[in-house]
């Protein structure tokens, strides 16, 4: 894009300017109340002519995203045995040595069975839909405090070892661009869409209740301060 | 007790003293007195003294460049809980409802949510890059998207989807600013996302957009073609000025009514794609785990939410007479229609007023001016929406979802006030 171009696009722009008052004007008396969401968007006319091209290289260094369906898995592979390495030096500070999770950092395996237990464990093997979202995510954030460090290989190794972690590959195992679509979740198939406006379709209530509501004066069946994890807490007040 | 709310203001005076009798209050009603006015029939010295700013003069305006709240409003900040996350790093903060009014949330107090700190970005080395099933992959300087045609000023609330998260086994944080305080809601400056897609020029086989954050978490989220195009702003301001650092500065992308989640901060790129990535974000987080074990995903829109702000714990009432119980309403549906007040715990209630501009996916305000007699309350609020949508109670909400889900709590809160005006977090039959 020359300089000279949007140098004229610019000036078309000025061109044009008596014109748009009037329509500034319309739009401030709507504002804010009467605007519908459909209104609330101008359509862009016409192209602004603004930006410019990204070169091939530029869009390479940041789409960097992988799908469930593979799309974006770069070249690459990682073994088990390469992995369980990289994870000890790299992420098991934070996930712990078995990914048991230290402190209060995600745990990354375990908890299989227990997403309708009181204390659900939603781990990568227990409740992630897909294995592309760990080699996405390590690719694109981890480790911690140094994102982008890793080749594309040692994220390849490092999900294969956590994927071991989850007993849902073998200790040979090697992850690579050509097999990564043969690992499958167990926990893929518990995912469905919002449907609130379906399943909670009762909260929709054309007049709710106004008067004598309930029964029985209400009583109080639960108290914060019982638990006492405000930060802060303080006595209670003066009053006059 | 909703009687109370109608009681002509003598009426309500007296029984006010009454209660005030009642209760032996009267002693502690004069020392309080000290210290806020004088004593019946006694002048007030803060009037017949001369006081020090009376008589010297304040610093000159060169003492500010960019002014601050008044030293006496240092407790009007952003709190952390410490426990709720492994570190302040990859954390969340939250604003302080309970000291603000009006509908709009001063910048220094908007709620932080960071997954890596907050990135300090140079504008002029910043880029958005458009990229995938366009016609034209492009970049921008954020002077490229300052000279765009269309730009718009929008009032909007974020609220994290994981507001009142922690309240779903019960009663949990003793205060608003904890249990509500993941929103804020400011007017955003910027463009329509559409403005910059149509530039583009998005294939028709684009049906979901992802925008990427430029800090070192490089956050992610996967958008509906259709909300893009609808009202996603690519946003540079916030209430007038250039965004905050930890609000995403030089650029976020504004999701009306959406979790907050999905304003990506620091925004350097927005993907078109013809499927959704399935990342992190929207995967092993902000995924409703219901109590069956299954989960709903892309579980996007707010719903309908109020809370009474004063009083709550961190606010209790002071004073019998005369009080003002106020509160802020919202619903990323559209626009607040009605919010309703109890304060007998929801067996009857009394419709608010509201004040200030009622604006589609944005703060309402409400009031209930009220004579309080020291009686024990159980205050709630109710809030209604343009598309009928009723805030429902926590209990029905629990019916549905179990209390394994984390995000999307919007019950109906319950604070419990004593007759020593000492505010509580409770749960009720």
């Amino acid at each position: 894009m020359s300089r000279f171009r949007n140098l004229l696009l610019a000036a078309t722009g000025v061109a044009a300017l008596g014109a748009i008052p009037v329509a500034t004007q319309a739009q401030q008396t709507q504002r804010p109340q009467a605007q519908s969401q459909a209104q609330a968007m101008q359509p862009a006319a016409k192209k602004t002519g603004l930006g410019r091209i990204a070169h091939p290289d530029e869009v390479k260094a940041w789409d960097t995203d992988v799908r469930p369906d593979g799309h974006g898995l770069p070249p690459g592979s990682g073994s088990v045995k390469a992995g369980e390495e990289l994870y000890q030096t790299q992420c098991a500070a934070c996930h712990g040595e078995f990914g048991e999770s230290a402190g209060r950092w995600p745990m990354l395996a375990g908890g299989a069975g227990s997403l309708n237990r009181e204390q659900p464990e939603k781990t990568i093997g227990s409740f992630w839909p897909y294995a592309s979202t760990a080699f996405d995510y390590i690719k694109r954030a981890m480790p911690y405090g140094n994102s982008r460090s890793l080749s594309d290989d040692e994220v390849y190794a490092i999900t294969a070892y956590v994927l071991f972690l989850n007993d849902l590959v073998k200790e040979d195992f090697t992850l690579s661009k050509e097999n990564f679509l043969t690992v499958k979740l167990p926990n893929q198939g518990t995912f469905y869409d919002d449907d609130r406006e379906t399943t909670e379709r009762s909260f929709w209530k054309k007049e709710p209740c106004m008067k004598n509501c309930k029964a029985e004066p209400a009583k109080i069946t639960g108290r914060a301060r019982m638990l006492d994890v405000t930060p802060d807490s303080k006595t209670g007040p003066k009053v006059d | 007790m909703t009687s109370k709310f109608d009681d002509s203001a003598q009426r309500s005076r007296r029984a006010f003293l009454r209660g005030a009798a009642a209760t032996g209050a009267t002693a502690a009603l004069a020392t309080k007195a000290a210290a806020q006015a004088a004593a019946p029939g006694k002048p007030d010295p803060l009037i017949t003294d001369i006081q020090d700013w009376n008589r010297t003069l304040g610093p000159g305006v060169d003492a500010a460049p960019y002014g601050k709240p008044s030293p006496f409003e240092k407790h009007v900040v952003r709190r952390n809980v410490p426990w709720l996350t492994a570190d302040a790093i990859s954390s969340i903060n939250f604003t302080p409802l309970h000291e603000l009014d009006g509908v709009i949330t001063p910048n220094g107090v908007c709620f932080e949510r960071h997954h890596s700190g907050v990135a300090e970005i140079d504008p002029t080395k910043h880029r958005l890059m458009i990229n995938g099933l366009v016609d034209k992959p492009l970049i921008f300087t954020m002077d490229d998207l300052k000279r765009m045609p269309g730009r718009i000023n929008r009032p909007y609330f974020l609220e994290c989807a994981a507001n009142g998260g922690m309240e779903w086994r019960g009663a949990q944080l003793n205060g608003c600013q904890f249990t509500h305080g993941m929103i804020h809601n400011v007017w955003y400056t910027g463009i329509p996302l559409k403005t910059l897609l149509d530039e583009a020029g998005v294939k028709a086989s684009g049906k979901w957009i992802m925008p990427e954050g430029a800090d070192s978490a490089a956050m992610t989220r996967s958008i509906p073609i259709e909300k893009a195009m609808q009202d996603c702003i690519v946003a540079w301001g916030m209430n007038g000025e250039a965004l905050r650092a930890e609000q995403g500065y030089p650029l976020r992308i504004v999701v009306p009514g959406w979790e907050g989640n999905m304003w990506v901060k620091w925004l350097r790129r927005i993907e078109v794609g013809d499927q959704p990535w399935h990342h992190r974000e929207e995967t092993s987080k902000y995924t409703d785990l219901l109590a069956d074990g299954r989960s709903r995903r892309f579980t996007w829109i707010m719903d309908a939410k109020s809370v009474v702000t004063n009083p709550s714990p961190q606010a209790p009432l002071r004073h019998k007479g005369p009080n003002v119980l106020t509160g802020l309403a919202w619903s990323g549906r559209g626009s607040i229609r009605r919010v309703d007040v109890s304060v007998d715990g929801g067996r009857n209630w009394q419709t608010a007023r509201i004040d200030g501009p009622v604006s589609p996916l944005s703060l309402t305000r409400f009031y209930i001016d009220f004579d309080w007699d020291g009686r024990e309350l159980l205050i709630q609020s109710r809030a209604m929406d343009n598309t009928g949508y009723v805030q429902p109670t926590k209990d029905e909400l629990r019916k549905v979802r179990g209390t394994n889900s984390i995000y999307h709590n919007n019950g109906i809160q319950t604070w419990l006030v004593r007759g020593n005006g000492e505010t509580e977090n409770v749960e009720i039959s």
